[in-house]
């Protein structure tokens, strides 16, 4: 592989992954979710409308979790699936989904970890299946590496 | 990774500043921050020291514009120069589009650019990227120091090329923004590329967008 390579994300697996952040909201009582990929990019959102910056957000849930994975590996453990972060009102669990993306639940006294722990299992694995058929596909919906195709002129004119 | 999200229509990718401590990749990234309206940026992080030294990243997240009718998003990120940060130096380039080797010109940092340098090549190849292969430039700050080294010694160190194997690519190719100067050309017989540099200041400001908009257009290019 010589880079990091392209993926896409299409319209219906946008409502798929929603899908699956609100039936999850419902059933834990949570209040917002999240999902966002490894390099630190907010995938989708489903809740309460979020009160801060979303893309600062996802970038430093991303960081948070490659760090983690490294100090799991220091004391001998090949990563941690899940974190959580307590606060006195407002708290976080994050879960890995299938190495490629990672699911972020806010939550407040309203419920409890345990429950939002328990139910956060069936989403990981639903979610699981649909990137790892997104991923699987070579191109994605209209073969997005050649999305650009034909826009130089338009690039070159955006960037002088 | 770069991302193109159907759903916003949105193209999302990520460029890595690096280089040794000290020489202006922060800089750079206050530079864009300072200068872009502010809805076309997002705020800046700095997971800094108390002394201000970088200690993890500095991001920041900018719209440079409309492409096929998909809105351009550039999350930028800095890595902490000194040495022994590497563990999380390394993290930051996971999944990056583009980087931009920010080099110190003064003369004494001349090692510590050729430090980064290696390093930048050992941590891409740990991922399997390969940086001939990726959107990469060099930007050679500090131009406007009495104790800067001249380009032509800092070529020599930081960008000396590497060999051009595939027959259709050996041919001339000249710099577009150095006239006279080549990125693919014939060294002593042999075919060698070099990745694209340019001259800034980032304290005043000279070459930061420059830098920002000539590495954002090789991403894009790679999408085409």
């Amino acid at each position: 592989m010589s880079g990091a390579g392209t993926w896409s994300i299409a319209e219906d697996d946008h409502r798929k992954i929603t899908g699956h952040l609100e039936a999850l909201l419902k059933e834990s009582q949570a209040h917002a979710a999240l999902v966002v990929d490894r390099t630190g990019q907010l995938l989708a959102n489903a809740g309460d409308k979020l009160t801060f910056d979303p893309t600062t957000f996802a970038s430093l849930t991303a960081a948070d979790f490659s760090a983690n994975d490294q100090l799991a590996k220091m004391i001998g453990e090949p990563e941690f699936a899940s974190l959580f972060h307590q606060g006195e009102k407002e708290s976080m669990y994050l879960a890995d989904v299938a190495r490629r993306v990672i699911l972020v639940v806010l939550f407040d006294q309203r419920t409890t970890v345990g429950l939002v722990r328990l139910k956060v299992k069936q989403t990981v694995s639903d979610l699981g299946k649909l990137f790892g058929e997104m991923f699987g596909r070579p191109a994605g919906p209209d073969k997005p590496a050649k999305l650009l195709e034909g826009a130089e002129d338009e690039i070159d004119k955006l960037f002088g | 990774m770069s991302m193109i999200n159907y759903a916003s229509k949105e193209i999302n990718c990520k460029l890595v500043y690096y280089g040794p401590g000290l020489g202006g990749k922060t800089t750079n990234l206050e530079h864009v921050f300072a200068k872009v309206a502010p809805d076309q940026r997002g705020k800046m992080v700095s997971l800094a020291t108390e002394t201000e030294r970088t200690l993890f990243f500095d991001f920041l997240p900018v719209d440079l514009g409309t492409v096929k009718g998909f809105k351009t998003r550039f999350h930028l990120y800095t890595v902490p120069g000194q040495v022994y940060y590497n563990a999380s130096r390394k993290l930051i380039l996971k999944g990056v589009d583009g980087v931009v080797f920010v080099a110190d010109s003064q003369i004494e940092r001349m090692e510590a650019n050729v430090e980064a340098m290696q390093n930048l090549y050992d941590n891409m190849g740990q991922y399997g990227y390969d940086l001939t292969k990726v959107p990469f430039l060099i930007q050679y700050n500090k131009r406007d120091l009495p104790n800067a080294a001249p380009i032509k010694d800092l070529q020599a160190q930081l960008n000396p090329g590497w060999p051009v194997e595939e027959a259709a690519k050996q041919k001339q190719v000249p710099d577009p923004a150095h006239a006279g100067e080549f990125l693919v050309t014939q060294v002593d017989g042999a075919w060698v590329e070099r990745a694209p540099y340019l001259e800034a200041c980032a304290v005043t400001g000279e070459g930061v967008f420059e830098t920002l908009k000539a590495v954002a257009k090789l991403v894009l290019k790679t999408l085409g």
